[in-house]
């Protein structure tokens, strides 16, 4: 059996050539990962494994053994979300799962980039309707509203 | 608080961002089987027969072929030509011959490869150029073009051309069929135009109206391609769900979808403009020719809308344009954002170039000289209504140099280029007068306010405008506004997701709609004598006390306009939409390798609805002009789409795009919603490539009329100057 977390709860399947994409969408219900390609050129089908994004088409479900996988389902940033929805971030929405996990991957490692990170980070998921401007507006206000509620919060615990 | 003009949240944004969103391929239905399609290989030949495979399981799958159609074997459109699945003659590679069922995708796929194809081949037209029969041709005769070129200082002449491209929706085709109780049938899946799909289902399975039902699943992206496609999938995936009696999903890979589906006409347009030395534009007599591919479908419309913008966004007194769209050997060509005039104003702005060379003037004061100005008549004798022509092309330029951008890295080379275009929004010609688009709004029974219409969200934003469109005219906030999803068997036709319509045309029959049923309301709340707080409150009490309360609305045109079909002249759309692009990019000589530094786009397209979903529009066609423009290139061998891939079909990544600069104007047109909004859709496609093509020439000093202007392209024209010896080695 492979054992894994997804979004912070334990799955177990049989071990097997499946793709993770698949195991995600078929096997546990979780069909906020989208199939762009099937051949890791698209991205719509990103998901963290542990802070890493990966292509889930690309990654066989024995490969994720032991691993702390998230997908949108799981993300849970509330700053992320809100941004994408009120800056326009999100269109037709398909890529934006994916999109979204890019960007997290991102302001985990990264959490004030500039544009040009943002353009980098993110030039693994396509997305045919936005032209991309929305999106780094998107993503840089999530930065700028992580770092002020992470000030705040340490203000907060400062004696 | 109006919410028109407003940066509210979208309504089906939550949904999005949380991945519950779910699109055709997220559903599952019990004891749903899937489809897969058997498909030539040549472009054209003659159908002998199908031979299956005697070694495979056929017991366990369910095979259709053209002889199991109950109904027409056609995929109704305009002219009917294009059948559901080939009979007796190949016209295209990958077209569907057959179709398999099977419980499990894998077993589909296998019993599909287990059929053989036997095909006489026959010979092939395969491009443009040899193309020979004609599908439709227009004429458009303004003036004397003859006599104003006798008049001429200096007749200009130059071809243009442009290439297929993919629309890319990032969510491939897909439907679900499902048998009904009584013999009916239900597709839901991906579209733009669920009368379509309704209308052609009818024709495939010979069944009435009411016994087919056709809902909107989540759509991701359709860009044109989900206009007529999804006719062809949806008579698939019924035809296999009633042979085999079960639920069937299908639902195509990239590779498929890439191969089979529509794209972008490819065209060649020459132009010959006749000027006086000082700059005059004396007549333009232009030649088109678009490449329709093997079947009709929509070509006809395609054409007639480029042919009208084939003038562009200039007055000029005498005009000649005659089109043609021909038949090849090649997967046909359908609706693409822009629908033809991407490809003739490209055309038109590439001329605009020449004839500034030719005179030595700068191609912007020559567009500031030639430009449309409220009153000017356009090609078809069209007065200019809410014009913004000159506002649009000053503002672009003003927002291009309110900036400055560091020089280019050695040896890159700077250029600069602009473009001017207009687009006509709603269907050309008398078509919303013959369509008669409607729309409801009504009390439900639950006391909510619901929108109803045809009209699909694809991403651009329908759901939102009319809820804010609904909302101000009821005067309740937007959010109290549900807008139902599209189901043909509970909702008007408001005509297809296309042409710049939803806003404008099916916009203005939502706001039309809540503004009667808000008086009707109150004047039930009169004469019931019932009290309420507010709007809501007192619709409730309407639920409550005498049921629903339903308003639907039928699309007026504008008064006043006339359109002559016979003489392809007269009043074209209810109103154009105007845009300018300025295009700054760097040229590397040694690659060829084109960079766009930056991108300004002004647009008018009348009152702002909603300013983050208007620059979406903008900023998105803007990109998707720009992959066509440089880098999207559809490879065709012998009729069959090499590039049929991600990784080969290259569009546009957040690494290869500018930060965009987008400027709304905003010339109110008084028949639009909301106080004057126009179409915005497709006018965003129009510019950026003319633009891109006059910076690159400008860097480089040739003017390179083709799109995509791939770096080999550049790379030769720059060798051909002798600007690269080391590369003639």
């Amino acid at each position: 059996m492979i054992r894994f977390r997804v979004n912070g709860r334990a799955a177990e399947v049989a071990e097997s050539g499946a793709r993770l994409l698949d195991v995600l969408r078929l096997e546990l219900g979780l069909c906020g990962t989208k199939e762009g390609c099937g051949e890791g050129e698209g991205g719509a089908c990103s998901v963290l494994i542990g802070e890493r994004v990966v292509n889930s088409c690309l990654v066989p479900v024995s490969q994720v053994d032991g691993c702390e996988v998230t997908t949108i389902e799981g993300l849970a940033s509330p700053a992320l979300a809100r941004a994408f929805v009120e800056e326009g971030g999100a269109q037709c929405g398909i890529c934006t799962p994916g999109m979204m996990c890019a960007a997290e991957a991102l302001l985990r490692a990264c959490p004030r980039p500039t544009i040009d990170q943002v353009r980098a980070a993110l030039a693994g998921n396509l997305c045919r309707c936005t032209g991309y401007t929305k999106i780094f507006a998107a993503v840089l206000r999530a930065a700028g509203e992580r770092a002020a509620g992470e000030q705040a919060a340490g203000e907060r615990a400062a004696p | 608080m109006a919410s028109v003009g407003r940066r509210v949240a979208r309504v089906d944004g939550w949904d999005k961002v949380t991945g519950a969103a779910r699109y055709v391929d997220d559903l599952t239905i019990a004891g749903c089987w899937f489809g897969a399609t058997v498909r030539s290989t040549v472009p054209h030949g003659r159908l002998r027969g199908l031979h299956r495979e005697p070694t495979f399981d056929w017991d366990r799958v369910v095979l259709v072929t053209a002889a199991d159609i109950p109904g027409d074997n056609v995929i109704a459109l305009i002219e009917d030509d294009q059948p559901a699945l080939a009979k007796t003659e190949i016209h295209h590679v990958a077209e569907p011959v057959a179709l398999i069922a099977a419980p499990t995708p894998e077993l589909a796929r296998a019993a599909a490869c287990a059929v053989q194809l036997d095909v006489e081949p026959l010979p092939a037209v395969l491009s443009l150029f040899d193309a020979t029969r004609v599908f439709r041709e227009y004429e458009i005769t303004k003036g004397d073009v003859a006599a104003a070129r006798a008049h001429a200082d200096l007749i200009v002449e130059g071809e243009s051309t442009t290439g297929a491209q993919e629309q890319l929706y990032i969510e491939p085709q897909g439907m679900i069929a499902q048998p009904r109780p009584g013999g009916g049938i239900t597709v839901l899946g991906s579209m733009q135009c669920p009368f379509y799909v309704h209308r052609a289902l009818m024709r495939v399975l010979g069944l009435p109206s009411e016994k087919v039902a056709v809902i909107q699943t989540v759509t991701g992206g359709g860009f044109g391609g989900k206009e007529e496609y999804p006719s062809m999938l949806a008579a698939h995936a019924a035809l296999l769900s009633r042979k085999a009696g079960r639920p069937v999903k299908m639902v195509y890979d990239r590779q498929e979808d890439i191969a089979a589906t529509t794209k972008r006409h490819p065209s060649r347009v020459r132009h010959s403009t006749a000027v006086r030395r000082d700059g005059t534009l004396l007549a333009m007599d232009i030649d088109i020719a678009l490449d329709g591919g093997a079947y009709c479908t929509l070509s006809p419309v395609v054409l007639s809308r480029g042919t009208i913008h084939a003038a562009g966004a200039y007055a000029c007194p005498n005009v000649r344009v005659r089109s043609r769209v021909l038949m090849t050997h090649t997967p046909p060509h359908g609706a693409f954002r822009g629908f033809g005039a991407p490809q003739t104003l490209f055309a038109v702005e590439m001329q605009v170039e020449r004839v500034a060379r030719a005179l030595g003037i700068d191609p912007v004061d020559l567009r500031r000289r030639w430009l449309l100005r409220e009153g000017d008549t356009t090609a078809t004798g069209q007065p200019v209504v809410a014009g913004a022509a000159a506002e649009v092309l000053e503002r672009a330029l003003a927002q291009y140099r309110s900036k400055s951008s560091p020089p280019p890295p050695p040896p890159r080379r700077r250029g600069v280029g602009v473009s001017l275009y207009l687009h006509g929004a709603g269907f050309t010609g008398s078509g919303e007068d013959k369509l008669k688009g409607r729309a409801a709004v009504r009390v439900a029974e639950d006391g909510g306010f619901e929108v109803l219409a045809a009209s699909t969200e694809i991403g651009q934003g329908t759901r939102t405008i009319f809820a804010q469109l609904a909302a101000d005219a009821l005067g309740v906030p937007y959010q109290q506004i549900r807008v139902v999803e599209p189901d043909t068997s509970c909702v008007p036709d408001s005509g297809p997701t296309v042409a710049s319509r939803t806003c404008m045309v099916v916009g203005r029959v939502v706001e039309e709609a809540a503004r009667e049923l808000r008086a009707q309301l109150l004047r039930w709340g009169e004469s019931a004598r019932v009290t309420a707080p507010d709007l809501s409150a007192l619709a409730h009490e309407r639920a409550r006390r005498a049921g629903p309360l339903a308003v639907e609305k039928v699309y007026a045109p504008p008064p006043g306009i006339h359109w002559d079909d016979a003489a392809f002249s007269g009043d074209a759309y209810p109103v154009y939409a105007w845009g300018a692009n300025v295009a700054e990019v760097d040229v590397d000589p040694d690659t060829g390798e084109v960079e766009v530094t930056r991108l300004v786009a002004a647009a008018d397209a009348g009152r702002v609805v909603h300013p983050v979903l208007a620059e979406g529009q903008i900023e998105g066609g803007a990109v998707q002009a720009l992959g066509w423009a440089l880098t999207e290139e559809v490879k065709y061998q012998d009729g069959r789409v090499l590039n049929d891939r991600l990784a080969t079909y290259i569009i546009p990544t957040s690494a290869d795009v500018p930060v965009l600069e987008t400027v709304l104007v905003e010339q109110p047109f008084a028949h639009g919603p909301a106080g004057g909004a126009k179409g915005i859709g497709e006018l965003p496609m129009d510019g950026p490539g003319p633009a891109i093509v006059a910076a690159v020439a400008q860097a480089t000093g040739v003017l390179l009329p083709e799109l995509p202007l791939l770096p080999e392209k550049i790379l030769a024209a720059l060798e051909a100057r002798g600007e690269r010896e080391e590369a003639g080695r």
